[in-house]
């Protein structure tokens, strides 16, 4: 699934996992799969004695009750007729009860692996997130999951029946005689032989197809995502072409994996046959030798359906079986994938509530399989400094944003909050003192207020309003269709860009945190709203710690102290004042063709 | 989304569903349908070879202690010939139904993204991705999920009208008895489906709001992350996920009904049969040969009936996944395109925008009356105030939107007289977000257009993105990951813009698309698009006054109105709501520089 060289982790298949391990495995995960297993057993055993206690019941009443030779017994007809029903309806109620338990278990028990694996997305490195497409993660919780659900009601206790039925028809076989039972088992020898090469092969083929469903659901969502370059740019039959091809090789996974399931299924055909074949034969053989008897040779050719059919049922459901442990397997990598940079929990250290100082300690940085992109930081922000860090384009500014509120750790050195190094400090303290405004805000389907929720659950409407007013942004939110409650459309597409960056900021605000990291957070907003902003977030970061990026280098201006990064190297630091007449430093450069830009004309 | 059932019941619309299927693969479906009913035949061959090998056979050779090995290789090559043949049926019925299965999936899907491709943005802001995704594969699974049983039933059909035939020849009156079977397999039927349905309508809806909820909160996941709202987002999903439980238990308890009830009515009418039978028997009226007969042909119905139950039991969820990819395909509203063609002139194009309104709702006003026109090689910088409506006008003249009212005419053409395709020949939008596809730095820019790389290189140079770009481990053939990950923000944007460059439009749009590129590289850039052959038509949304600077005519847009036209100087001079949204920095400047003097 590795897209990219130089992106990092990926996320597990879970292709080494055998099946057995595998089941044992998704069972530890999703507990719920042992309820009541005990009781479900004993009505599938029922359901299954009855499979055959009724015909034979109802052979019984034929033959002896009304074909018998004193012409029809009407007693005898009442009883079994009687038994009859009660037969049919006891399995009737067995296989409804154990049915209906298979299902409520199962998917009760899929719930929680689906649940769990969301969960564990969420905790998986920023990288690793990252180099999944989203449409694959998708695929594990959603498809993968149905997948299996099929198998645990229709075939894992079927298989386990089926393999009892083949035990019980052997050990009935051998009262009869044990060596037409040998010819039986020589003769599906093969098969049984062959399980495992099949299952390999399937195991293989139904890999493809999961990987495909997760490769077509990419092709499909990536195009929906940027419908707005592909029309503008008119390119919807290429983009068709990239679909369609993903939807054949689907296609050819799925028919592929077919093939396998149709060849191995009609292997057990043959082998019935060659049993029958061999029974007869081998049982005239025995006759002559004196071993066996007529009748004993007819009755095991009846024997012989009696373990052929678990036998073809049971290679139906592993061959079946394939595809939804394939699945299984995929969801559960997901599980297996290492979670995030660990998180030290209980024993891990909290952050003090007020503003805190920050040190690189001699920070280097490297994307998985990249050079390195930042090196040798070192770097100390006093607490409640205003620190303002620019840089051109890829120098390496948002890297440092993300190391700070620890999305990435350092491939060497140490970011240290407070003292304490980033790694030994709590998520749940680390997220609550440290915020970041990233360069990408998202926002989610839903009103304003509800995204701004984000920052804080249970903020009140007063208290958002009043957020947005510190924040200069009251007019603003006044402006609104309906206010805070105004929906925001899918990635809050139905705001303009730099409406979205407005809600980001006041979602970071009501957060209140410790230390806010602002990562190009009002790139779209218009020159004199930025300002107004700008003005208010310098009142409201007294008494915090504050890093902001930026590319308007008026941000840099009223810091305290800026930060100039160059090609992954801190190459200045100081106040704007002092930087600014640094001939020929890299700042006063960046600093002069601000002013141009803003200065040349029309002043 | 969800859609209303039809009044005609599950049964009915589970068949259609079917009928569109065999209609459209009717080949594979015969095959298929030969393959079960071969199969079927030689089942019951193969009692048949049985019965023979043991009068010819084996009675024989035990009678007289000899065989001949002629016969025993007629048994053997009867019973082993009985079972390829079989295997061969296996191989048709499953291969066939499972290849027919997966070819219409494949045609659904083809379907299903080509309309996602065509219909305008406006369908897709209102249709979440996740939904989308989950249309595109549940629903088009679920809807051709009874293909799979669908030859076994037919194959079985044969199998019954033969047993109902013999039973009428045996025995009518019983036989009447036991066609009450049927009825009740009806009524069950029916029952099932009025039940199940409104549980797999809300499954399958179920269904795509999980992938919804899935697919966004992967995509936020950074916010959710850098908030730590890891447990929030888990409840959101797990809500979702819990009630697709119960209604999955629900349906799932109904199935688990069904299948036994439909096992038991044969055999139960097997019992009203014998009880009639023996009724009978007593007067008289038949004798019991035959009511055994009847009795043992209708156990031979119910293996049909139960085939024929596997596949009505996927009919609820089958019609509800069909019903959902129905109206994906039958919304409506895609862009209807014209036949005009450009034409395909050197220099810049004429672009006249008159009079233009638009709105996403009703109760909105976004834009009112935007009305300016740019000459061939000009440039006209578009200012105003956040949430002013700028984008949506990059938009309209791109034609991702058509106006409610008003035209934007290019080169004296309304754009939606243009053919497909035709637009994007002379116009190209770099977009305030840049989008990258999963795919390499060179399919970004050419996006499969045919271009040299000396050309994909001129332009990332123009767009000053040649440097990161040498700087990749494959240059040009770097795959960038989805959404373009592996870059910075700043590079991403500069790949966004070589894209627009790369085309060499005839009028280019920059949305707020230059924020990080220097200033005297976009001078650059513009002019160099401006001078000599090409003369390109400039559409920049801007706020930065090196950029304004450049442009012949300043647009200034305030809540939706052009409020003013001129040129910079012009503006600054008699326009103060203006002056004070591009001079903030200055202004800001002054009072920093008056607090400190
Ligand atoms: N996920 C990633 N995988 C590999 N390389 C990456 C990744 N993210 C960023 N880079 C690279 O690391 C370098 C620094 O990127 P970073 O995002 O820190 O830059 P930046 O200074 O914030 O730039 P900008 O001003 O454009 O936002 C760039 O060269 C970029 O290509
Ligand atoms: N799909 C939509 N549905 C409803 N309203 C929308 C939609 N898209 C945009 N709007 C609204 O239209 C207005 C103008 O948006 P637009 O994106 O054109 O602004 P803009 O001038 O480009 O702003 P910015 O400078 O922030 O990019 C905004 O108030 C926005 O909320
Ligand atoms: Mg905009």
């Amino acid at each position: 699934m590795s897209t990219t060289a130089t992106l990092g982790t990926t996320v597990d298949e879970g292709a080494e996992i055998g099946a057995i391990a595998t089941v044992r495995r998704g069972i530890q995960v999703s507990p719920e799969l042992k309820d009541g297993l005990g009781r479900t057993l004993v009505l599938a055993v029922i359901a299954s004695a009855g499979q055959v206690v009724v015909p034979i019941a109802m052979q019984q009443t034929l033959d002896r009750g009304i074909n018998g030779s004193g012409g029809p017994d009407v007693s005898f007809v009442v009883l079994m007729g009687v038994v009859s029903a009660l037969a049919i309806g006891l399995t009737s109620l067995a296989s409804y009860l154990m049915t209906a338990r298979l299902f409520t278990s199962s998917e009760r028990g899929l719930a929680t692996l689906r649940v769990k694996a969301f969960r564990h997305v969420h905790d998986l490195p920023l990288l690793t997130q990252n180099t999944e497409r989203r449409g694959a993660l998708v695929s594990r919780v959603t498809s993968d999951v149905d997948q299996v659900s099929q198998f645990l009601v229709f075939g894992g206790l079927l298989l386990v029946v089926s393999v009892g039925q083949v035990l019980v028809a052997t050990v009935v076989m051998a009262v009869y005689s044990w060596q037409l039972t040998l010819v039986v088992w020589v003769c599906f020898a093969p098969l049984f032989l062959s399980i495992r090469y099949f299952q390999r092969k399937l195991s293989a083929a139904y890999g493809v197809v999961r990987r495909q469903v997760a490769v077509m659901l990419s092709a499909i969502s990536e195009p929906v995502v940027g419908a707005a370059v592909v029309k503008s740019y008119a390119i919807e039959q290429r983009t068709q072409e990239r679909i369609d091809t993903a939807i054949d090789e689907y296609k050819s996974a799925s028919t592929q994996a077919q093939k396998f399931t149709v060849v191995s299924f009609s292997l057990g055909g043959i082998s019935a046959g060659l049993a029958n074949a061999g029974v007869l034969l081998i049982g005239i053989w025995l006759g002559f030798a004196g071993e066996v008897t007529a009748g004993t040779v007819l009755a095991f050719a009846f024997l012989v359906t009696l373990f052929v059919g678990p036998v073809q049922m049971g290679t139906q459901i592993l061959t079946d079986a394939q595809n939804a442990l394939v699945s299984w397997r995929r969801v559960i990598g997901i599980l297996d994938t290492p979670a995030d940079l660990v998180d030290p929990g209980e024993s891990g250290q909290e952050l003090p509530d007020r503003a805190v100082d920050v040190r690189f300690d001699d920070v280097t940085f490297a994307y998985p399989g990249g050079p390195p992109v930042l090196r040798d930081v070192d770097l100390e922000i006093a607490a409640g400094t205003r620190l303002a860090v620019v840089g051109e384009t890829g120098s390496g500014k948002s890297t440092i944003a993300k190391l700070l509120t620890r999305l990435m750790d350092p491939t060497s050195g140490a970011v240290l909050l407070d003292g304490i190094d980033l790694r030994e400090v709590r998520q749940v303290s680390l997220r609550r003192s440290v915020v970041l405004v990233p360069q990408e805000g998202f926002l989610f389907d839903d009103t304003v207020a509800a995204n701004v929720r984000y920052g804080r659950l249970d903020a009140t409407a007063e208290q958002i309003l009043t957020a947005a007013d510190e924040l200069g942004l009251g007019d603003w939110v006044a402006g609104l269709p309906a206010g805070i409650d105004t929906r925001v459309g899918q990635r809050g597409e139905s705001l303009s860009a730099g409406e979205r960056q407005l809600v980001a900021l006041l979602r970071a605000q009501l957060a209140d945190p410790d230390l806010l990291v602002l990562d190009e957070a009002t790139s779209a907003v218009d020159p004199a709203l930025e300002m107004r902003i700008g003005r208010a977030l310098e009142r409201l970061m007294t008494g915090r710690t504050s890093v902001t990026i930026a590319h308007r280098l008026s941000t840099a201006e009223n810091a305290d102290e800026v930060v100039v990064v160059d090609r992954g190297r801190i190459v200045q630091r100081g106040p704007h004042a002092v930087l600014v007449v640094q001939e020929g430093s890299v700042y006063a450069g960046l600093h002069a063709s601000w002013v141009s830009q803003q200065g040349t004309i029309g002043r | 989304m969800s859609e209303r059932l039809s009044r005609r019941g599950t049964t009915i619309d589970g068949f259609r569903v079917l009928g569109v299927a065999i209609r459209r693969e009717p080949w594979i479906f015969t095959l298929s349908t030969i393959g079960s009913v071969l199969f079927g035949a030689l089942t019951v061959a193969d009692a048949w070879v049985l019965g023979w090998a043991t009068d010819h056979v084996v009675l024989p050779a035990f009678d007289d202690g000899e065989t001949r090995s002629g016969l025993v290789v007629a048994v053997l090559a009867l019973f082993l010939g009985v079972a390829l043949l079989r295997a061969v049926g296996i191989v048709a019925r499953r291969l066939g139904a499972g290849i027919m299965q997966y070819r219409m999936q494949a045609h659904s899907r083809r379907a299903v993204t080509r309309q996602y491709l065509a219909l305008p943005m406006s369908w897709h802001q209102r249709h979440p991705t996740g939904q989308l995704l989950s249309n595109a594969n549940s629903d088009v699974e679920a809807a051709w999920g009874p293909i799979a049983p669908l030859p076994m039933a037919v194959g079985t059909i044969a199998m019954m009208v033969i047993a109902v035939a013999q039973m009428f020849l045996t025995d009518w009156v019983l036989a009447l008895v036991g066609m009450l079977v049927f009825p009740a397999v009806v009524l069950a039927n029916l029952a099932y489906q009025r039940l199940a349905s409104p549980l797999m309508t809300k499954a399958q809806q179920l269904r795509a709001e999980l992938s919804e909820v899935a697919h966004e909160s992967f995509d936020g996941a950074m916010v959710v992350k850098t908030l730590g709202r890891e447990r929030e987002e888990t409840d959101r999903f797990a809500a979702k996920a819990a009630e697709l439980r119960d209604v999955n238990i629900r349906a799932g308890r109904i199935r688990a009904a069904f299948d036994p009830t439909l096992a038991a009515l044969p055999n139960l009418g097997v019992l009203v049969v014998l009880a009639v039978g023996v009724e009978r028997v007593l007067h008289g009226a038949t004798d019991p040969g035959d009511v055994v007969t009847v009795a043992y042909l209708l156990t031979v119905v119910s293996f049909p009936i139960r085939s024929i139950g596997w596949l009505l039991g996927e009919f609820p969820r089958s019609v509800v996944g069909y019903q959902r990819v129905r109206s994906v395909l039958r919304a409506r509203g895609e862009m209807p395109y014209g036949v005009e063609r450009l034409v395909p002139g050197e220099g810049g194009a004429r672009l006249r925008v008159e009079h233009l309104r638009f709105r996403h709702d009703p109760d909105q006003r976004l834009l009112d009356d935007v009305d300016f026109d740019v000459e061939p090689g000009r440039t006209v910088a578009v200012v105003g105030a956040t949430a002013s409506g700028k984008s949506t006008l990059t938009d309209l003249l791109t034609r991702l939107v058509d106006p409610e009212d008003g035209r934007v005419l290019l080169d004296g053409v309304d754009l939606r007289d243009l053919a497909h395709g035709e637009l994007a020949t002379a116009v190209a939008l770099v977009p305030q977000t840049a989008f990258l596809f999963d795919d390499t730095v060179r399919g970004n820019v050419t996006l499969g257009a045919d271009v040299s790389d000396d050309d994909v290189w001129a332009a990332l140079r123009a767009a000053q993105a040649d440097g990161f770009v040498a700087a990749l481990s494959d240059g040009l053939d770097t795959r960038l990951g989805e959404r373009g990950t592996s870059l910075s923000g700043g590079q991403r944007q500069r790949i966004s813009l070589a894209r627009a460059l790369v085309r060499r439009p005839r009028l280019l749009i920059l949305d707020d698309a230059t924020s990080a590129v220097d200033p005297e590289v976009e001078a650059r850039i513009l002019e160099a698009l401006r001078s000599g052959d090409r003369d390109t038509t400039l559409v920049v949304v801007a706020y930065r006054k090196a950029t304004i600077g450049l442009a012949d005519e300043v647009v200034h847009l305030d809540d939706g109105r052009v409020v003013d036209r001129g040129s910079h100087e012009a503006l600054l001079a008699r326009n103060p709501a203006y002056a004070e949204l591009v001079n903030a920095y200055e202004q800001h400047d002054e009072l920093v520089g008056e607090v400190s003097s």
